[in-house]
Formats: structure tokens, C-alpha cells, sequence
């Protein structure tokens, strides 16, 4: 039976909810888990839960940090000790920037951000968006392994029932090698909340917003359910928003459980990037708005107006 | 300086993506072919390095389909001075990719002071090239750069990570840096850029001259297809300011009691 790393990235007190949605897809299978740092007994708790048999905490000299090479040295000994077949992790900014470079360290194959797969006994199939998820295709890997696959967070949701496994704790001790790409400084971004890749509900403004200053009313509505405020590239190129939050082809390709559209049209990059989220709210005052055919609930009307409703009986509903 | 710009060829953002009949690719005959977005970043960056760096050349290479060569006329009319080309499928794999890319690289026989890329291209979405290639040439790499400083050899680039958080790094070159959106503006080629590209050199390979067989094939695609369509929702006009907060109670109602989602 095929032997199965996820690697897992720790954040504050437990571990990214995209290594517990893989594990549940993993269900059956001989599952570890690793992660750089000490992993918060949460974090373990959680990971035992869903499924891992094993839950390896990774240090070493210059592993205190991110780096691209640091990081692939060190698990790619890591992995080839463990004779892993295959090796999972969430498409994250890390995952998106490492798992390529550890893949080429094993000339292997690598499958990027699938939103949902299947394991045949030991053979992996995935399914992914192209062209910003104007079309799916199957993907399937060739050639030595390991092989690789990342995760879109949100996409496989939690599993209902998972089965537990026995999370039992390890560490390793792994050398980062030469490292030549290293990170001075770290600026904090203006936003805490979750990253539109990761977030479950998104609240986003187009053009209509008509300027920066107006995405407060976002902001607020954000607040009161727990969202991340995205922007349509309309708004991002007029200057309302900062392109990390972009939503569509040339931005991020989102999965929330909710998507409100606040005065975005709805072009079909914006479409690309955003129509995979489960349940989709479009405001607009264009009735003919392509947004609408995209939208489980679509509101014609002044965003201006219906925004500081919504934020109020959202407050009342919650409150 | 030596400098590489790796680009691809996607189809336009405006495109209608049609799905071949069996399945094994899209349909591209009425495609209109650009320069990968995120490569026009790519290709500014190059030539603003060039312009600080006396002497510098910039190479544009590219690994596709020979139906249109769009990508690399619009690289050499905005300023590039010469251009490769190996010739290969639209839909080549990652790996295959970033292999071809290094050995067109080495056919040059000129050793890399920076290779720049998109940080993904728009059709594939696959981010995998410009990590691969950096490693598949032991080269140290930086990916969704968007602040570029030079000081010498020394490299400091800013990475856009989650919640729009930024990593610095400090890298010397050579090195790979896949470049994102914010990072520069890149210009439109002028008119006379577009006549001098015509006479600019495009050395052309084949897959095999560059080292790369089909062994190389790490993914496999097939049924491509296109997302399933949504039944209509529920559309509601609050065009009118007396019905509006009744509709926004219903609405968000609905999204407690029908969709489950707060």
C-alpha cells in the first residue's frame, strides 16, 4: 500500500485546514503528516482526528524560517528516509512556491492545485481547473516517484465523519544545506483575516465602489460574518484595492462557501476565478449584469443602499 | 548582464475556452494567441535591468506551439535583442517545460546572470516552471516577486505571500525570479519597436535538440471539460428604495435556512 506524506504548515495554535480536508480524502490509506516547527498539540489533536497515523515535527539549523532551498533539502531527505510514494500538500503560498522545487529535487512529477481527487488502491487521480476554471481536466502523474500534488484550500471541504488514526507524535532533526535565497524581513500585510485563497466567505467590490474610501461599507459587512474583502480587477486597476486582492484570471482563483459580489459586473475572468465558490450573491443595479447568471441569490439594486441593510440584518441574525 | 525572459503563449483572457471532442485538449484553431500576462512583468523587469546594467542583453525564450508567435514579437518589440524558440506542443507538461527551457538556455552558450519568468501562466495555472527550472539549473529562486532592487550582485526582491503580506529576500545572482503583478508597469511596444522586431534573431530548436523526450512526460491530462452549469437563483429587484430592506431580510433568511452557509 502506497505510503502517503501531507505535508502540513503550522498556524498559531493548529495546523491549515487544507492538511485536515486531504486527510479526509485519505481516508483508508497509510497517512503521515509533517510539518517545520513544533506542531500545537491542537494541531496534532486535529490532525489525529482526520486520519494521521503519524504527525513528524521538523527543526534543524536555518529551518527556524522559510526558505526555498532550506526547505526542500530538508524534506527531501526527510522523504527519502521515509520511502514516501506519494506526498500531498495545500496549494498555499509556501506549497505553490516549495513543492515544485522539492519535486524537481526527485525529478518527479508534480500535480498543482487540484480541487478534488481520487486514490484507486495506490493510483492517483486528480481534477483541476485550467484557464482559471473556464474548463476542468483529469490529471494523473507518470514517471518516478514520489510523486506530488497540491491541494486548493477549501476545495474538499472537511469530511463529515472522518476516521481517526493514531496521531502519534515524532520529531526529526533535518539539515537545510546551502542556502542562497533567504528572507531579511518580513512586512506584515494590512489585513489579519484569512487570505482570499483560504477564506470561507468573501466579500468583494467592482468598479461600482467608485473609490477606495467606499470599501468600508465591505469592510464592515466583512466583519460582522467573518470574511476577507476581495476586488474584481476593475477595481484593482482603477486603484480601489491592492492587487493581493484580486479576484479572477490575472488574481486569485477562489472557493468560498460564499462569494458576495458587490457592484462587479462579472467579466468572464472575474467569473474564471470565483464560480466555483458554493453558494454566490451578486449585487448590482444592472439587471442584465452577467454576474446574475452566475449567482444563487442576485439582488438588482444600488449596492450603496443594499450593503448597510445586509451588514445590519446580518448583525441582528448573528448578534 | 545576461539576462533570460522564459514566456509562453496563452490564449486571450477574453477567450471562450471549448473543450476537443475526445476530450484530450481544448479546441485552439480560432484562438487569439498573447504573451502570458504575468510574462509582460517578466519581460519590463528584464529590460529595466538592462538599462541600469551597461552592456546587458536580453533573451526571450519560448517553449509552444508554432501557430502564432505572438509572445516573442511582442517581448522583442518592447525592447528584447534576440529570442529562442522550441517548438512543442500548446499543452506540454511543467517539467518538460522547464527542462526544454534549460537546455535552450545552455544551446545559447551563454551562462545566465538572471532569468525572469511569470510568476504562472494563465492558461495551465500551474506555477510549477520557473521553481523547476531554478532547481533543474541549481539556481537559487524567488517566486510572486513584486519589488525588484538591485545593488550590485546582490538582489533584494519582495515576496507577496497570504493576506497580502510581504517575505524580503536577499538573493545574489544568478538567480530565477518569477515575477507578479505590482512589480512594475510594463510598456506597450512602440511602433518602432514592432518594425525592429522583425529583424531581431530567433534561433529555433526542436524538443529533441534541447534535450528533451517524451520519457521526460511527467503529467497526464485527459476529459477536459467544462464546469458544470448552475440551475438559475433567484433574482430579486430592490431597484425601488421601500422594497429593499424587505428583500435583504429575505435574502439573508435564505442564506440561513436554504443554503446553510451562516
Amino acid at each position: 500500500m502506497a505510503k502517503i506524506l501531507v505535508f502540513s504548515e503550522i498556524q498559531g495554535d493548529h495546523v491549515k485546514a487544507v492538511s485536515l480536508e486531504i486527510l479526509g480524502k485519505l481516508a483508508g490509506h497509510n497517512v503521515e503528516v509533517a510539518a517545520f516547527g513544533k506542531i500545537p498539540e491542537k494541531g496534532v489533536q486535529d490532525l489525529a482526528t482526520h486520519g494521521a497515523a503519524k504527525v513528524h515535527s521538523l527543526s534543524g539549523n536555518n529551518l527556524d524560517q522559510y526558505s526555498p532551498e532550506g526547505y526542500a533539502n530538508a524534506l527531501h531527505s526527510f522523504i527519502k528516509e521515509n520511502s514516501y510514494d506519494m506526498v500531498f500538500a495545500g496549494s498555499t503560498s509556501l506549497g505553490k512556491d516549495l513543492i515544485p522545487r522539492l519535486s524537481a529535487t526527485f525529478n518527479s512529477g508534480m500535480a498543482s492545485e487540484v480541487t478534488n481527487f481520487v486514490m484507486d488502491g495506490d493510483n492517483f487521480a486528480g481534477t483541476r481547473p485550467l484557464f482559471a476554471g473556464k474548463c476542468y481536466a483529469k490529471v494523473e502523474i507518470t514517471g518516478p516517484k514520489p510523486h506530488f500534488v497540491t491541494v486548493r484550500p477549501n476545495a474538499l471541504g472537511l469530511a463529515d465523519a472522518p476516521t481517526s488514526g493514531a496521531g502519534e507524535s515524532a520529531e526529526a532533526t533535518l539539515d537545510a544545506g546551502e542556502l542562497r535565497a533567504t528572507i531579511k524581513e518580513i512586512i506584515k500585510g494590512a489585513s489579519e483575516k484569512l487570505d482570499l485563497t483560504e477564506a470561507n466567505i468573501i466579500v468583494s467590490g467592482g468598479r461600482a465602489m467608485k473609490n477606495a474610501d467606499n470599501f468600508k461599507i465591505l469592510d464592515e459587512l466583512a466583519n460582522v460574518i467573518g470574511a476577507t474583502v476581495g476586488a474584481s480587477r476593475a477595481a484593482v486597476d482603477s486603484g480601489f484595492a491592492p492587487h493581493d486582492m484580486q479576484v479572477g484570471q490575472t488574481g486569485k482563483t477562489v472557493s468560498p462557501s460564499l462569494y458576495i459580489a458587490c457592484g462587479i459586473s462579472g467579466a468572464i475572468q472575474h467569473l474564471a476565478g470565483m464560480r466555483t465558490s458554493k453558494v454566490i450573491v451578486a449585487i448590482n443595479n444592472d439587471p442584465e449584469a452577467p454576474i446574475f447568471t452566475k449567482a444563487d441569490y442576485g439582488i438588482v439594486g444600488d449596492l450603496f443602499k443594499i450593503v448597510p441593510l445586509m451588514t445590519e440584518e446580518f448583525k441582528s441574525l448573528l448578534g | 548582464m545576461k539576462i533570460f525572459v522564459c514566456v509562453k503563449q496563452v490564449p486571450d483572457t477574453e477567450t471562450k475556452i471549448t473543450p476537443k471532442g475526445d476530450g484530450t485538449f481544448i479546441e485552439t484553431n480560432s484562438i487569439k494567441w498573447i504573451m502570458n500576462p504575468y510574462d509582460e512583468f517578466a519581460v519590463e523587469q528584464a529590460l529595466l535591468v538592462k538599462a541600469a546594467n551597461a552592456g546587458s542583453t536580453v533573451t526571450v525564450v519560448r517553449v509552444g506551439g508554432v501557430k502564432d508567435t505572438e509572445a516573442l514579437r511582442t517581448a522583442l518589440a518592447m525592447g528584447a535583442d534576440d529570442s529562442i524558440l522550441v517548438e512543442a506542443e500548446d499543452n506540454l507538461d511543467s517539467y518538460m517545460t522547464a527542462k526544454a527551457l534549460k537546455g535552450a538556455i545552455e544551446k545559447s552558450g551563454n551562462a545566465p546572470d538572471l532569468v525572469l519568468a511569470g510568476k504562472q501562466a494563465i492558461d495551465d495555472d500551474c506555477s510549477q516552471v520557473p521553481q523547476l527550472l531554478a532547481q533543474m539549473m541549481n539556481l537559487p529562486s524567488v517566486s510572486v516577486v513584486v519589488g525588484f532592487e538591485q545593488n550590485g550582485d546582490t538582489l533584494t526582491l519582495k515576496r507577496e505571500v497570504e493576506g497580502g503580506a510581504i517575505e524580503v529576500y536577499e538573493v545574489n545572482k544568478p538567480c530565477v525570479v518569477a515575477c507578479n503583478k505590482g512589480i512594475n508597469t510594463p510598456r506597450y511596444a512602440s511602433l518602432p519597436g514592432i518594425m525592429k522586431a522583425k529583424r531581431k534573431p530567433l534561433e529555433k530548436f526542436s524538443l529533441a535538440d534541447v534535450g528533451v523526450t517524451q520519457e521526460d512526460q511527467r503529467i497526464k491530462y485527459s476529459e477536459f471539460k467544462l464546469p458544470e452549469e448552475k440551475p438559475p437563483g433567484k433574482k430579486f429587484d430592490a431597484l425601488e428604495e421601500d422594497n429593499q430592506a424587505s428583500i435583504v431580510k429575505e435574502v439573508v433568511g435564505l442564506l440561513r435556512t436554504e443554503a446553510k452557509v451562516i
